[in-house]
Parts: structure tokens; C-alpha cells; sequence
């Protein structure tokens, strides 16, 4: 099962997933990026069923898109964590979409944010979050060594805590994690934990 | 001033003369039939799970330096009953893109159909090719809206186009992965065995075909719904070309050729005695 989990520190927010992508025994990559760039200062990761991940995920970047199109300014965090809500409430008794998402943005008039939306459509704003076999052990790390106001380096410190965690004790630990980080300058890609190199797909120059 | 009369056309106004079966049918609103079962929701699931085959297949592909190597078996079963031996599971997509089949083949024939005349249109409207990224973006997308209804189609898109060699994984569930190696089916994990521990991305054509020919056949070898034919394509920048499609039964005797062994020991005969007086029975030995 994907492990997802996310942290706020101090004037950033980061999410860190893992990279495979399994099929019942078999693992189809190890590299497979599961954390989507939302717009310039929003980090969506997602973990679920990988048809329902990649549709939904996409689905809530172009509405996003669209907004900031149609308005001239982007949504907030809070407003898109709401939309996102909204989208997987109202499809909930009917088609249900199985994706849990942890959503981080970094928005000018407040600062960083970080929220947990489950499959079930539940809300909430948190300092940090985790789902997946792995929210097991990265829970109470993060509960354990987490304060307020981390710098990157402390905080990156705490996510390796939990990646090592992770990869000692859970029997079907994916080797591979992706870590993203959202802050002032925008939302990118930070780091690779690998411990399987997997052949990167070569493109023709 | 004269108006036409259209009470005529009027739907509701009945005709005037017979009103016939075939007359009602086109009227009514629109309905299907249901099975006559007691249990409706437990019919459906049957249904669904006898029609969902347990993907049983060979498929795999690889980027190298020279392309797209696409290999897959042949066979297809219907739980214990090889029902054939040569089945075609490489569909041609179009010149310069292949498709592999693994789960329903119906699904995999007529939705590759589908995504090829998709494909046409696309290139008919913008004037130039459709990407493999797009392609497969497609086809996963018309997989997904069926989500749940029963199809099993796991499928590589392989093709070529302005990026370069292109390979894709779509599935009934939605899935799509980008990647530079797949193999799916039942037969798979002993294919990526193989295919993994071989695999180099500056491989010559004949490597990566011998590669692609070697893992399927030991998938075949291990793997009863695998068997038959073992075909292997090639995409290159000009389009696909079949290199090879060779039985794998013949293929074991080639890697394995049987080795005459030394005999060690013969059976020979050796002379009866009999005597009953002395109480010697008939012994008969081999040595």
C-alpha cells in the first residue's frame, strides 16, 4: 500500500510519497512520481486505486487552472483543499473516487498549510499528516520529534527518520521515496531517497 | 391562406389502421430486458467474474538505444483448455505504433481498433501524428469511464514518435504508466526475471530481439496459460517491423538440445537355468 505523509515548518510545507507502482506481486516501477504540482505553490500527493489517483489528481489541477484562467488570480490552498472536498463528496455516493490526499500550499497573506483529505471526503487542516502502511510508523515519529517553525534541514532530518522507519519495519517497504517542497519561491521536486535505481526513460535530443 | 397538416406526423395521434407490434416497439420508452433471476445484483457480479479471464498471457516490451522491442506468446485458454495455440497479440495500431493483449482478447481487439481510428482522426484534424503519450492518454481514459464494468484489458502502447521511442502501460483499472520496461500477464513474473538480469539500454537489435525471444519462452516454459508461438516486433524510428516468431517448443530444444548420454549400464540377458530336481528355479538377471 502507497505511503503519503507531509509536514509544515517554518514558511514551507512538505510532502514526501513513495515511488512504486504495484500490481498485485508485481512491481511495474519504481519510480513513478505520485506527488502533482497543482499550480505554482501547491503540492497535491495522492495515494489510492492508480487509475482513480491519476484522473482525480489531474482533474483538480485543470479545474485549478481554469479558475486562475477565468479570475486572474489563483486559488488559495484553503479554497482548493475545499474544492477538492467538494469534488470527492459529491462523487462519493455514486461513483466514489479511492484517493487519500495530502494537499500543501504556500499562500502569501498566510503562510504555509497542509490538509488531509481522505477517500471519504473528511477535511482537515493539519501540521502533519500520513496515510498508507506507512502512516503507521511515520504517525508517531512525526508525533514524537515534530516542533513548530522547522528549518528545511530539520524537518528533511524527520523525514528521513520516517523513510528509515518505514523501510526497517513495514514487510512490503517500497524501496524508493520522492520528497517535494512548497515554500515562497514555489512548489518543486527536492529529493530522491532511492535505494533501486530503476533505467530512466531516455528521450531523444 | 392554407396550412399544411401536420397532425400526421404527430407521434401520440395513432394511425389510422393497424397499429402492429413493430409500430408499439418503436414508441416505447426506451427499456432493456432484465435477466429472470431472484437475485439481480448476484447475477451481475457471475456475470462479471465469468467473463473477467484471469489474464492468462505472455506480453512484454523494452526501450533500448534502437527502438521498442515488443514480444508476446500465443496462447489462449479457457480455464484448463488450450482453445488456441496461435492467437495474434501483437495488434498494429497503426505503421509506427503497437498494442499488446493480455486479459479479455475481444476487449483488447475491439478497444485497439478503437484507439487506432482515434488515432487516424487525430491525425486527420491537426495534420500530423499522435503521439504515443496521447495515445495511450486516450485509451486510458476510455478505460477508465468503463471502470467497473467488467473489462480486463492490460495492454503496452508502444510506438515512435518526435520524442523518441515511446512505451506506456494502460490497464482496465484506469492505470496508466510511463516506463522502459513491462511485461504483463500471468506469465510475467518469470518474463521480468529474465528480461531484468539481461536487460542494457545499448543493446543491438538482434540482442534485444534474442532478449525479447528468450523471456518469453522461459515465461512459457513455467507459466500453463503461456505457449504457443513466442513473436517478437521491433519499433524504430520508420515504423514496426515482426522480426521473428518462433514455437517455443521448438526454442527449448534449441537451448536445451538433448544431450545422448553415455550409457551406463545395459540390460542384458543371461541363460536360464532350470532344475527342478535341484531346486533351482528360473533366474533370470540384469546386470
Amino acid at each position: 500500500m502507497e505511503s503519503v505523509f507531509g509536514l509544515v515548518g517554518k514558511d514551507f510545507a512538505i510532502v514526501v510519497a513513495d515511488t512504486s507502482a504495484v500490481h498485485s506481486i508485481l512491481v511495474h516501477k519504481t519510480n513513478e512520481d505520485k506527488i502533482m504540482v497543482l499550480d505554482s505553490h501547491k503540492l497535491m500527493g495522492a495515494s489510492g486505486e492508480t487509475g482513480d489517483r491519476a484522473q482525480f489528481t489531474e482533474y483538480i489541477q485543470k479545474n485549478v487552472a481554469l479558475y486562475q484562467f477565468r479570475n486572474g488570480i489563483p486559488l488559495t490552498t484553503a479554497a482548493a483543499a475545499n474544492f477538492t472536498r467538494g469534488e470527492l463528496a459529491t462523487a462519493l455516493r455514486k461513483n466514489p473516487y479511492m484517493v487519500n490526499i495530502i494537499l500543501a500550499g504556500y499562500d502569501k497573506e498566510t503562510g504555509p498549510s497542509l490538509y488531509y483529505i481522505d477517500y471519504i471526503a473528511s477535511l482537515h487542516k493539519l501540521d502533519k499528516a500520513a496515510f498508507g502502511y506507512g502512516s503507521y510508523f511515520a504517525l508517531s515519529m512525526m508525533d514524537r520529534h515534530y516542533r513548530r517553525n522547522m528549518t528545511v534541514d530539520e524537518a528533511i532530518e524527520l523525514v528521513d527518520k520516517c523513510i528509515m522507519e518505514i523501510r526497517t519495519r513495514l514487510v512490503i517497504a517500497p524501496p524508493n521515496f520522492v520528497i517535494k517542497i512548497v515554500d515562497k519561491d514555489g512548489a518543486r521536486e527536492f529529493a530522491w531517497r532511492e535505494s533501486i535505481k530503476d533505467a530512466p526513460v531516455p528521450t531523444l535530443a | 391562406m392554407m396550412k399544411i397538416d401536420f397532425g400526421g406526423l404527430d407521434p401520440s395521434a395513432p394511425l389510422k389502421g393497424n397499429t402492429d407490434d413493430l409500430h408499439n416497439e418503436i414508441l416505447a420508452a426506451p427499456s432493456f430486458k432484465l435477466p429472470i433471476t431472484a437475485d439481480f445484483d448476484g447475477f451481475q457480479k457471475a456475470a462479471v467474474q465469468m467473463v473477467k479471464p484471469a489474464k492468462g498471457t505472455t506480453t512484454l516490451a523494452f526501450i533500448f538505444k534502437e527502438g521498442v522491442m515488443v514480444a508476446a506468446d500465443s496462447r489462449a485458454s479457457m480455464g484448463g483448455y488450450i482453445s488456441s495455440q496461435s492467437v495474434k497479440k501483437i495488434i498494429e495500431i497503426n505503421p509506427y505504433m503497437l498494442g499488446t493483449m493480455a486479459g479479455g482478447a475481444a476487449d483488447c481487439q475491439f478497444w485497439h481498433r478503437n484507439l487506432g481510428i482515434k488515432c487516424r482522426l487525430h491525425e486527420l484534424a491537426n495534420k500530423r501524428r499522435i503521439s504515443v503519450a496521447g495515445a495511450s492518454k486516450l485509451l486510458a481514459n476510455i478505460l477508465y469511464s468503463y471502470r467497473g464494468m467488467g473489462l480486463s484489458v492490460g495492454t503496452m502502447i508502444a510506438g515512435w514518435d518526435e520524442q523518441g521511442p515511446g512505451l506506456y502501460y494502460v490497464d482496465s483499472e484506469g492505470g496508466r504508466l510511463k516506463g522502459t520496461r513491462f511485461s504483463v500477464g500471468s506469465g510475467s513474473p518469470y518474463a521480468y526475471g529474465v528480461l531484468d538480469n539481461g536487460y542494457r539500454f545499448d543493446l543491438s537489435v538482434e540482442e534485444a530481439a534474442e532478449l525479447a525471444r528468450r523471456a518469453i519462452y522461459h515465461a512459457t516454459f513455467r507459466d500453463g496459460a503461456s505457449g504457443g508461438v513466442a513473436s517478437v516486433y521491433h519499433v524504430g524510428p520508420n515504423g514496426w517491423k515482426k522480426l521473428s516468431g518462433d514455437d517455443v517448443g521448438e526454442l527449448h530444444y534449441k537451448y536445451y538440445p538433448v544431450e545422448p548420454t553415455a550409457v551406463e549400464q545395459e540390460m542384458t540377458e543371461v541363460s536360464i537355468a532350470w532344475g527342478k530336481e535341484d531346486g533351482l528355479y528360473a533366474v533370470i538377471c540384469f546386470q
